[in-house]
């Protein structure tokens, strides 16, 4: 486990970042409301830690892991990382030539292998690019470190060469990887960087995230929807719902001990290898809320099996309910959620 | 009435292509048994959508069933109640002929992965729902109608007779599901052949969808052919479930046995690369590792002498697996397996 202490500096802290889509209408273009895809997101990753960011589709994961890189610039909030060239710096503020440098420490891999790589380039072209277009090296030296790169992330050097169409799915995504490292990171925003492979190689790229986060220090951000590979990979994880987080806490104390209502649903409908059946299982009504137009109080409570009428109403705090354990919830201390734990008891 | 609702036997779809043959399909048997649930599972590639297409006849060219049989046992209802049923043999008939086409969609359908790609765009979802309807049943536009917003209000599709009118992109992920679910049971199936129809939703949705399939087979009896790679998915629904790798059904068994006493090194091997949730509570400080399978699966041109697995299998014996295919091995009652391991009288 990594440390825990408050002491040491995180290397990201998140604080009330938001990104509002303008929704425009009409002949001249006039703006009529906005999609909250994040809304006050707070959160910090310590070093050399993994912290997932799990939701379903629609809740924002995405957008906040891309406003973080600042590949979308955010509406507002800051986002401090701690850069071992610029030291602590505030991404969300930065301009386009202070920016360039920080993306030799933030990378990011991407969901889908067949669609991130260019089929026009080779596999030097590709892993090199970011090399290339940030100045840190050419010509002979570059291909060597292409090839260093290549055999960390376990593929062979005598493919650069090749195009990406000759490699599988699974090679590809180890290609992403190694574009991801090229310049040396320290962190690494992971866009659902395995869902779109089967079980066997998926258990292949989650090995080699953690070996090269061992090996190389690395600190990730796990975009997933996975509750499963969340749980295996994650220090901490935390829980998105219609572009905020409802709850944030280290891995063991989510799964065994929810204290949202939305994180027990998202858990008790995980389908288990197992089949036995179970008792049971919370399942959620409805749809998610539309981020155009979220309802009033509580965003979840339309869905919440455990609503009162103040969460109608009043929106909840996210606050620190235990040392590290985040929710937003009105009933948080009083509900007793069933966890992990109950769900494989039989 | 016999049990058996379609009996695959020895059925070979191969693709002739200038790179070589592929053999998608390479001599799968399969009993697909009335009211049940049977779960096909394999990694992309290993030939379970093409076997789908192949029940249906919608195998895309140049992909052809080179063999076998698909044997249809079709029930007809005598006038004075009872029914009688007789054999078919949807291999044989032509893809296009009537005979296939009252069978397609009519008393086999299909729920299809992504039901975005599945859909029409430019359709209302209730054109869609509807064509399936007045194609096989004697009824008018707007009798269709009601038995497309009955069968939308079953799948529980909020305000049906409002959303019967709406296009594919007005509605979510799991509503788009919902309805195609809907139109692959409007004319009430025999046998449903679902190909991933949760592997592009959320797990709070697929739990949704799930639900609603286990509620509705229960209703009209129909029989599913559940496919994915998804093995929880696989625990929830299936009875029995047929493990493929390469074209091929390596085991198969009820769906208990498969996760407790899984034989095929593929299977067990499959089984072991999940990240299992439990482990969450026990093994957390330990520095956890999924195991792997070595390699990959082999390109599709290329065949393998012997079992199809050799080149992975932790267990190989040379000698034999590399040379000699794998007879198919009874074990305990209903569950098979295809494995020189297992084999007593192996050469």
């Amino acid at each position: 486990m990594t440390n825990q202490n408050k002491q040491a500096q995180p290397l990201l802290e998140v604080q009330d970042l938001k990104k509002y889509f303008p929704i425009k209408r009409g002949f001249f273009k006039q703006v009529v409301g906005h999609v909250k895809a994040v809304d006050n997101l707070s959160l910090y990753i310590m070093e050399g830690e993994t912290l997932g960011l799990v939701g379903e589709s629609g809740c924002g994961k995405t957008t906040a892991g891309r406003s973080i890189m600042r590949a979308i610039t955010p509406t507002s909030g800051k986002v401090f990382f701690q850069d071992p060239h610029l030291g602590r710096i505030d991404v969300a503020q930065l301009d386009d030539r202070q920016l360039m440098h920080v993306r030799r420490s933030m990378r990011m891999i991407f969901q889908d292998p067949y669609a991130s790589l260019n089929p026009r380039m080779t596999i030097l072209d590709i892993v090199g690019a970011p090399l290339r277009a940030l100045g840190l090296l050419k010509g002979k030296a570059l291909e060597d470190r292409v090839a260093e790169i290549l055999e960390l992330v376990g593929l062979r050097p005598e493919y650069m060469r090749r195009y990406p169409h000759a490699f599988s799915g699974g090679q590809r995504q180890r290609i992403g990887v190694a574009r991801a490292l090229a310049p040396n990171p320290s962190f690494i925003v992971c866009d659902e960087p395995v869902s779109a492979l089967d079980v066997s190689v998926q258990a292949q790229i989650l090995n080699l995230l953690q070996d090269l986060q061992a090996k190389l220090g690395l600190t990730y951000l796990f975009v997933a929807h996975d509750m499963s590979v969340v749980a295996h990979i994650c220090n901490r994880v935390a829980v998105m719902y219609v572009g905020k987080a409802v709850e944030m806490a280290p891995t063991r104390e989510l799964f065994v001990a929810p204290k949202h209502p939305y994180t027990e649903a998202l858990m008790s409908a995980i389908p288990l290898a197992d089949p036995r059946p179970r008792q049971k299982r919370v399942l959620l009504s409805g749809e998610v809320a539309n981020p155009a137009a979220p309802p009033s109080g509580c965003y979840f409570h339309p869905r919440c099996t455990y609503c009162v009428d103040a969460c109608k109403t009043q929106e909840p705090e996210f606050r620190e309910i235990e040392p590290g354990h985040f929710v937003k919830c009105h009933r948080a201390d009083e509900l007793k959620l069933s966890g992990v734990s109950e769900i494989l008891e039989h | 009435m016999p049990d058996n609702l379609l009996e695959i036997r020895n059925l070979r779809t191969y693709f002739h292509l200038a790179e070589g043959t592929v053999r998608a399909v390479d001599g799968v048997d399969l009993d697909i048994k009335r009211r049940k649930t049977l779960g096909i599972v394999g990694e992309s590639g290993c030939g379970k959508s093409m076997m789908s297409l192949s029940i249906l006849r919608l195998v895309p060219v140049p992909g052809k069933i080179v063999s076998g049989e698909i044997l249809y046992y079709r029930t007809v209802q005598q006038d004075n109640g009872s029914s009688q049923s007789n054999v078919i043999d949807i291999a044989k008939l032509h893809p296009n002929s009537n005979e296939m086409r009252d069978i397609r969609g009519n008393q086999i359908s299909m729920v299809f992965q992504e039901p975005m790609t599945a859909m029409s765009p430019i359709l209302t979802i209730g054109r869609q729902i509807t064509e399936a309807i007045i194609l096989h049943q004697k009824v008018s536009k707007a009798e269709a109608r009601e038995i497309a917003i009955d069968m939308l209000a079953k799948v529980r599709m909020p305000k049906p007779e409002r959303t019967i009118d709406d296009y594919p992109f007005q509605l979510s992920g799991g509503m788009r599901q919902r309805a195609v679910i809907a139109m692959g049971l409007c004319c009430k199936p025999q046998m449903l052949i679902a190909d991933e129809p949760t592997t592009a939703l959320d797990v709070t949705t697929e739990a949704q969808i799930l639900n609603l399939m286990r509620d509705l087979q229960q209703e009209f009896g129909m029989a599913i052919l559940y496919i994915t790679h998804n093995l929880g998915v696989i625990a929830e629904m299936a009875e029995e479930v047929a493990v493929m790798y390469m074209g091929k059904v390596v085991e198969q068994s009820d769906v208990r046995s498969i996760f407790y006493n899984p034989l095929h090194p593929y299977t067990q091997a499959l089984l072991k690369s999940i990240p299992q949730l439990k482990d969450v509570l026990t093994k957390y400080d330990e520095k956890r590792r999924l195991q792997t399978i070595k390699g990959m699966v082999p390109d599709p041109y290329h065949h393998l002498k012997g079992c199809p697995f050799h080149p992975r299998c932790p267990e190989m014996i040379s000698g034999v697996c590399d040379t000699v295919e794998p007879r198919v091995i009874q074990m305990d009652e209903g569950h098979i397996v295809r494995c020189h391991l297992y084999d007593k009288d192996r050469a």
